[in-house]
């Protein structure tokens, strides 16, 4: 079986959940090969995780200055283990950074490039939604290696331990006349809830939540649920909720099992980034809203009173059970 | 300094977007074609700059005719020139061809300092032309930023992602692509208008832009799409009027569906 690379997608502790929604994916083509980019002694921790769910071989990519430049590090990795070990297919998630490099790494191979894919078959014909959810199209690369980006959440993760060999890629150092150097990072604010990408359920609020205290509700329902916050980009416009964690076309895109929206009307650039969600929960006070029309159960009425009720019941079957 | 602006004509988001039966890429002929709304902000980006420091801004796009408009609405704003990469050979180029023409497009214009770009587009969502084109140019990629400095040869700037927030810093010449937090744009004014009227648009063809490319000639895509299929608009479900219970009845949908 070819290989099939994997970028692995981590904090510098923990491995990304999506990276192993990515290795099962892999597995449908060949033997998922994770690459690791990150400072010395990143691969070495995380090999026994990326090792349970099917890597067969880990390639440490590590330097001191890997973190330090934006995006070449990861690219010059993915390239020199392309070249090592000739992939079936290179996967990588479609996150901001994963579109960039799967973007810079295509070009470098002159190859196919595929993002944001929902799903991916055993042929490596991979599926997209587009134009915010109006089309389903199924594309395949006819030049070159494929490089494929993955929405997360789009495949299951599963555990299939096998043992890993580990391999050693030696970065080249960064020319500073060619990559933008990181001077400083803010990481997200999300504490202990997980990443919006991660997530299996979204909490997301808008414009009806009112405020930035409002969205206090918001969270705690979603607390209740293990749910990630989300918001609209009206409640982000007006302040209420930070940007990063803005859900639709110009935020993120999401899918989780669960989406329950609160006070959010449903304009088209919000509907975009959460449509492909498997169950949608709507409340809003206006019967006309859009949000309605895709929602598989809507409530018409005030957030404020129906979002506590629904984390009081939610909180109280969790402590039954 | 010398900048380049990257815009794109898209399809109005409000509108209906369809893909063409007979090869999949999409209807321009049936859609409302704007200038896309993040373009603009890059745009204003530059003129920031050019209000400052003695800039000459240079905008290009690759489209078919109508994204002439697109440029005349950028020079309108205040850019100096444009260049519109107009071929039917480019019909149904992949995300790498459209990069590559547009670096090939920017290395047509002297000792560039830097080239400005939306972070993504409204249409293809694949936010990855910006760092191909920086790839393909050798230039230091500051993507996604929502604030940008430019002094003494160095551009510093903030971006802003799903992966958090960072502070970075470059040498010029460099690339930069901005979100639709950075700015607000001008409107072109009748004075703009009119003086758009009379500056230039060069519109090299590919030969020009790829002198050295063989008779196969450019590749203009490397992935073929298999199937296109209109998906049937999600369907609503069950609709709660809340009575004071609809808290409770929610618990007991997501119970009944194992959410929770």
């Amino acid at each position: 079986m070819p290989d099939v690379l994997v970028l692995v997608d981590h904090d510098g502790e923990h491995v990304y959940k999506s990276t192993y929604e990515l290795l099962a994916a892999a597995r449908r083509l060949g033997d998922p090969a994770a690459v690791v980019v990150g400072t010395p002694g990143t691969a070495g921790r995380f090999k026994e995780s990326l090792a349970r769910h099917g890597a067969t071989s880990v390639y440490a990519a590590e330097s001191g200055e890997a973190g330090e430049f934006l995006a070449t590090p990861t690219v010059d990795a993915l390239e020199l283990a392309v070249r090592d070990a000739s992939p079936a297919a290179v996967l990588v998630c479609a996150t901001t950074d994963g579109r960039e490099a799967a973007g810079r790494l295509a070009a470098r191979l002159d190859a196919g490039l595929l993002i944001d894919a929902v799903d991916l078959d055993s042929s490596g014909v991979v599926t997209q939604i587009v134009f915010g959810g109006s089309y389903t199209v199924r594309s395949e690369v006819t030049h070159g290696t494929p490089v494929l980006a993955l929405r997360p959440g789009a495949v299951e993760p599963e555990e299939h331990p096998v043992t890993a060999v580990e391999r050693t890629l030696a970065l080249p150092s960064v020319d500073p006349a060619a990559s933008a150097r990181i001077t400083a990072r803010r990481t997200g604010l999300a504490g202990d809830r997980p990443a919006l990408n991660e997530a299996t359920v979204v909490v997301s609020g808008g414009r009806g939540v009112g405020g930035a205290q409002g969205f206090e509700v918001v969270e705690e329902l979603a607390d209740a649920l293990g749910g990630a916050v989300g918001a609209s980009r009206a409640a982000v416009d007006a302040g209420y909720y930070p940007h990063q964690f803005q859900v639709g076309q110009t935020g993120k895109s999401v899918s989780p099992q669960l989406y329950i929206a609160l006070g959010i009307s449903g304009a088209i650039q919000h509907l975009a980034g959460m449509q492909t969600s498997k169950t949608i929960v709507a409340v809003n006070k206006d019967p006309e809203a859009p949000i309605f029309g895709l929602a598989d159960c809507g409530v018409v009425g005030d957030l404020f009173a129906v979002a506590p009720q629904l984390t009081e019941g939610v909180a109280a079957r969790r402590a039954v059970r | 300094m010398n900048i380049v602006v990257l815009v794109k004509q898209v399809p109005d988001t409000g509108a209906e977007r369809t893909l063409s039966q007979t090869d999949h890429t999409l209807d321009r002929e049936d859609a409302d074609l704007v200038l896309d709304e993040i373009n603009e902000r890059a745009a204003e980006a530059a003129l920031i700059l050019k209000e400052t420091t003695d800039a000459h801004i240079t905008v290009v796009s690759m489209g078919p005719d109508s994204a002439r408009e697109a440029i005349r609405k950028v020079l309108a704003m205040g850019a100096d020139r444009g260049i519109h990469i107009c071929d039917d050979r480019l019909r149904g180029a992949d995300v790498l061809t459209t990069a590559k023409v547009l670096a090939a497009a920017v290395r047509t214009v002297e000792d560039v300092d830097l080239v400005l770009a939306g972070n993504t587009t409204t249409d293809g969502q694949a936010s990855a032309v910006p760092a191909i084109v920086a790839e393909l140019l050798g230039l230091p990629q500051l993507t996604h930023v929502r604030q940008l400095t430019v002094d003494a040869g160095q551009v510093s700037a903030e971006r802003e992602t799903d992966n958090g927030e960072a502070t970075l810093q470059a040498p010029l010449p460099a690339l930069v692509s901005i979100t639709e937090k950075i700015n607000e744009p001008r409107y072109p004014s009748f004075k703009g208008i009119m003086a758009a009227k009379k500056k230039p648009v060069h519109t090299p063809d590919l030969d020009d832009l790829f002198p050295d490319a063989d008779d196969s000639g450019l590749l203009v895509t490397r992935t073929r799409v298999v199937e296109a299929v209109p998906r049937p608009p999600r369907a609503a479900g069950i609709r709660i009027t809340d009575d004071g219970s609809a808290g409770r009845h929610l618990v007991e949908y997501l119970i009944a569906r194992k959410l929770v």
